[in-house]
């Protein structure tokens, strides 16, 4: 099989902890996730006041883009519009979609938030991201019953073909009540720094997924 | 109403998520929009939500709003003509 793409870093948050390549980098004692995040911003020096206004899909999503991305000299990431962003989950916005749902099921004391109600889509968390660290290459939200392996392949793999992009964050960005579960990859069309880098391809994004479960 | 100036700015690091901000660290006469605090618009419309929510006040007009909103003293002396504060 030809060897076309390479996966160049990954980072996964789950129970607690952090891992960069399959390193832990980072263990909690926060078990509730907005506390947990809130834990790791700290915990990573973190300058960006608006991550305490995100709802936890994003911070989520935020805090694996922030490790993701430290490498400040990927070549594929110094153009905004060639990064891509592709993410999949199953519970969509429903964490944000019940506190917005709460706060309008009293008629008689009926004050939706605004600052919640605008994050009643799960595409947000791309919008975070993308403001973060000035990306505008072509994204896109799927929900998905469970991480796909195959399908998350083979969507990078057909904008990457097509040049639509060179470089692409992908992943899997769970968050359901006090359940979160985020992997993120950064795939790149042509291998950059010190190589070492892992295939993508469906087993590797499977096999990285599993890890630490 | 040095009272009313502390309480609001209270209010407002809850309603805005401000958490690395202390009510000290507020000037009330400092514009709350670009400058000041740099709040955005959906800070905005948090605002007029905490106005009615607490106080039972409306803003009618746009006008109306970028009046009252220009501080957190702009807001307290709006809260306390309508004698609510």
């Amino acid at each position: 099989m030809e060897i076309k793409y390479h996966i160049r870093d990954y980072c996964i948050i789950r129970n607690q902890r952090i891992s960069l390549n399959g390193n832990l980098i980072f263990t909690g004692s926060e078990t509730i996730p907005q506390s947990f995040f809130t834990e790791a911003y700290k915990h990573f020096n973190i300058n960006y006041p608006k991550f305490h206004k995100m709802d936890n899909l994003s911070k989520l999503g935020f805090l694996a883009c922030e490790l993701l991305l430290e490498h400040k000299n990927i070549p594929g990431i110094v153009k905004g519009e060639d990064v891509g962003i592709i993410l999949y989950n199953a519970a969509s916005s429903a964490d944000t979609d019940r506190i917005h749902q709460k706060s309008i099921q009293d008629r008689s004391a009926y004050f939706p938030s605004p600052s919640v109600f605008v994050y009643t889509l799960a595409n947000i968390v791309i919008g975070e991201i993308c403001i973060r660290h000035k990306l505008f290459g072509e994204s896109t939200f799927f929900i998905s019953e469970r991480f796909n392996a195959e399908l998350l392949h083979s969507y990078v793999s057909l904008l990457l073909d097509d040049c639509v992009i060179q470089s692409c964050i992908t992943g899997w960005l769970e968050l359901d009540g006090d359940h979160y579960d985020g992997v993120l990859y950064l795939i790149e069309k042509t291998p950059s720094g010190n190589g070492g880098f892992v295939i993508f391809e469906p087993e590797k994004l499977s096999e990285i997924y599993l890890q630490g479960t | 109403m040095e009272q009313l100036i502390n309480k609001l700015k209270n209010e407002i690091i809850e309603a805005l998520n401000l958490t690395e901000m202390t009510p000290e660290s507020i000037d009330e006469n400092a514009p709350l929009f670009v400058e000041g605090l740099g709040l955005d618009s959906i800070d905005a419309l948090e605002l007029i939500v905490l106005l009615e929510k607490k106080y039972g006040l409306k803003l009618s007009t746009a006008e109306d709003g970028k009046k009252v909103l220009r501080s957190v003293k702009s807001m307290a002396e709006f809260i306390r003509a309508n004698n609510k504060g």
